[in-house]
């Protein structure tokens, strides 16, 4: 294309992006078409992805595609094997895009639509995409090693240490919130139960079809698996218009949380073909299929935003979670904007089908890019939804009253009015006997899918569209709930293996057994602690989450960063190096004020304090004198945690900066251990063609 | 248009393994044809899921 044409084009692509992005940024008081919300993403990534990761690429990691990936030479046709560009992102896509980026931006939509949108589409575009890319670029120079390999290498054994003690400590509380998340989703709700069972022996039908019935045929056991899914969807409305029927699918949140961990443990020691590997495959279709239906329906659709840009909760008292906008918000959106846990899917897992290193920016970053669009199409599922009805279905009894009346009337003195009868036609519209009070995400979310695609296609379907979006969301909870599980499993038996061999044989059952009883115990008590909490629970775990998950970032761009300026490009070194400050300060301050703040909602000793006090002074109904002691001491279990948290990054950050110093003052340093330069037989193949 | 949609349906049988014993039996012609005859269709599938499913696969 003509140079001048190219240039207008961009030029073209800024100045519309820079509009739409001021356009949502000014917007006071008018809904906003959810249009804009598109625009601005699309002009943001196109320019981030043209210009940014470009200059990346070839100036700072100078990606050079005469030179073999470790799939060309170690290809051996199982894990190690040369795929096609395209193949190799849908692959490292469905690995990294699981309910995150869907949860984090419904929650911090309370502090209005445009603090967590600008820091979706930043926070991706300068540190999210930056990272998952960088660290595919250093894995694939490394033979595909993984993150806490690379760490140890290239840091020293403290860095390695730390990622994994930070992988294992994610692990467990992304499984609580998430299991709480589901939990919430199916209280007293006997369809959404029903569809959500329903997909484990569906799962399993999956699994015995491509094992035994028709090997192999993995299409063909999906699509049946797919529509088995959707009659469950439909089935649901038989079981909760069945009065006796029903009854059996009615529970209290407790009984099913106790399923789920049970669930957990099973799918933890079952074999991977009856249950995780089929209902993988399910939860992928379902994934990618929703979320593209979702994008066309907001663009056939263009619904208004009506969540103003900022409310008035950025002041701290926010009903969903306490804390104020700096830093919470950028702790409550993690996945979407950076998410840790990207590392250990680009090192280790896709480097192994990478073909070419030219490839690393669109696999990288644009895989990134597309995980930021879905958590934008999150935010706006949940801004569509009138502000009233959003908050009344996101804010726990604890905060708004049990009782519906007390609830809107709480709600619309915040200035967001909503009536009884609205909540109760919403209600019945979504086949749901009630959604005061469904806390997590996943209710108000499927509410905000479910009146997008009504309107888009067909508004006579909304409960079914309604509990298409809980099964949606729920399956793949529940497939990083079993995956995480058995990962958690094979870590601790590596880990004891080290000091009994025989509890390292990941098959020899007493440790099967034994190591899976203790990982679920350990996210058990969490989403037990989470269920019994009159404050819903999400407000306390998803903050810890956030923290940990930015802190395995943070372990992600100090290897990055520490390897720059082993490399001699510590003049480049920003480009994680950036990132990594934000998030030291981010996670730090949040830190500091989850242990010391004297908010009640926000500061975890004070909440234990101030109930320990309440407790010893009689001033508790009994119901809540009896829960007391139990959450005072999660309050004190949630301070530790942060306090270990928060030592463990910056430990990991004084490595770095140490290994960094002694390099400059010309000091022994780990050597770097980039393999050796070997030109690629694939493109002198191309070549001579 | 039919080119498309023949890249299309391979990328998903790609993306899914539906045809990963198809490509197990060309690298093993092409790489291993001296050691004997290849894994079972049941046998290969057993082994590709068991180790599909090692290591940190799936993410939040």
């Amino acid at each position: 294309m003509n140079i001048l044409l190219k240039n207008t084009l961009w030029i073209a692509v800024a100045v519309l992006g820079a509009s739409a992005v001021s356009g949502i940024a000014l917007n006071r008081g008018e809904p906003i078409n959810a249009l804009w919300f598109i625009t601005a993403a699309l002009c943001v990534y196109a320019i981030g992805y043209r210009f940014y990761a470009a200059w990346i690429a070839t100036t700072v990691l100078m990606v050079d595609e005469t030179r073999a990936t470790p799939a060309e030479r170690l290809e051996n046709g199982s894990d190690f094997v040369p795929t096609n560009k395209w193949i190799v992102f849908g692959h490292h896509f469905a690995a990294i895009a699981g309910p995150g980026p869907l949860v984090g931006p419904t929650l911090a939509a309370q502090f209005g639509y445009l603090p967590g949108t600008l820091w979706i589409l930043f926070g991706a575009v300068l540190g999210g995409c930056v990272q998952d890319m960088v660290t595919l670029f250093l894995s694939t120079r490394r033979d595909a090693k993984s993150l806490g390999q690379m760490a140890r290498d290239e840091l020293g054994a403290l860095g390695g240490t730390a990622a994994l003690i930070a992988t294992f400590a994610i692990m467990i509380i992304l499984i609580a919130v998430l299991g709480l998340v589901v939990v919430n989703a199916m209280k007293h709700s006997p369809w959404a139960t029903f569809t959500v069972s329903a997909t484990i022996p569906i799962a399993m039908i999956v699994g015995v079809y491509m094992r035994y019935i028709r090997v192999g045929q993995v299409l063909e056991a999906s699509a049946l698996g797919v529509v088995l899914l959707l009659l469950a969807v439909a089935g649901g409305r038989v079981i909760d218009e069945s009065a006796t029927l029903r009854v059996l699918f009615d529970h209290e949140g407790l009984t099913l949380a106790w399923w789920v961990m049970a669930y957990g443990f099973a799918a933890a020691i079952l074999p991977v073909w009856l249950l995780l590997a089929p209902r993988d495959y399910l939860s992928t279709y379902m994934k990618l299929g929703t979320i593209t239906l979702l994008a066309v329906a907001i663009i056939l659709l263009q619904p208004d935003v009506k969540m103003p840009a900022i409310t008035q909760f950025i002041d701290g008292t926010g009903p969903i979670f306490g804390g104020k906008l700096f830093p919470f918000v950028f702790i409550t959106i993690a996945c979407g904007a950076i998410s840790g846990f990207h590392a250990l899917i680009a090192s280790g897992t896709t480097p192994k089908l990478l073909t070419n290193e030219r490839d690393i920016r669109m696999i990288g970053y644009g895989g990134m890019l597309l995980e930021s669009f879905v958590a934008v199409m999150a935010m706006i599922a949940a801004t569509v939804l009138d502000p009233g009805v959003f908050f009344a279905i996101n804010s726990s009894a604890g905060v708004v009253g049990k009782e519906a009346v007390d609830a809107v009337a709480k709600i619309s003195s915040w200035g967001y009015p909503v009536t009884v009868e609205q909540m109760q036609l919403l209600a019945q519209q979504m086949g749901e006997a009630t959604l005061f009070a469904r806390t997590g995400g996943a209710p108000s979310l499927a509410v905000g899918m479910a009146s997008i695609f009504g309107s888009a296609f067909g508004q006579s379907m909304l409960a079914l569209w309604y509990h298409f979006a809980i099964m949606f969301e729920a399956i793949f909870i529940l497939t990083t709930l079993d995956a995480g599980t058995r990962v958690g499993r094979f870590m601790l038996q590596d880990i004891l293996g080290n000091k009994w061999a025989a509890m390292g044989q990941t098959s020899w059952l007493p440790s099967v057994i034994f190591t899976s009883a203790v990982v679920v115990s350990a996210w058990g008590y969490f989403l037990y602690i989470g269920v019994i909490d009159p404050n819903g629970g999400v407000n306390i775990l998803w903050p810890l989450f956030g923290i940990a998950n930015q802190m395995l970032a943070a372990i992600a761009l100090c290897v990055a960063t520490g390897i720059l300026v082993k490399s001699d490009k510590g003049k480049f070194a920003f480009i994680t190096g950036a990132p990594l400050l934000w998030l030291i300060i981010i996670t730090s301050t949040a830190a500091w004020q989850k242990l010391t703040s004297d908010d009640i909602r926000i500061g975890f000793l004070a909440a234990a304090n101030d109930l320990s006090s309440k407790l010893t002074a009689g001033l508790l109904p009994p119901d809540k004198a009896a829960i007391a002691p139990k959450l005072i001491f999660n309050f004190q279990l949630d301070a530790v945690l942060t306090v270990f948290f928060v030592c463990l990054l910056w430990l990991i950050v004084f490595d770095m900066v140490r290994v960094c110093v002694r390099y400059f003052m010309g000091k022994p340093i780990p050597a770097l251990t980039e393999s050796p330069h070997i030109p690629s037989r694939l493109v002198e193949d191309w070549v001579r063609d | 248009m039919f080119k498309s949609i023949k890249f299309f349906w391979q990328a998903i049988r790609q993306l899914s393994g539906d045809d990963a014993y198809e490509r197990y039996l060309i690298h093993y012609a092409q790489h291993h044809s001296a050691d004997g005859e290849p894994l079972s269709k049941k046998a290969f599938f057993k082994q590709w899921q068991d180790e599909k499913w090692r290591g940190v696969k799936r993410c939040c």
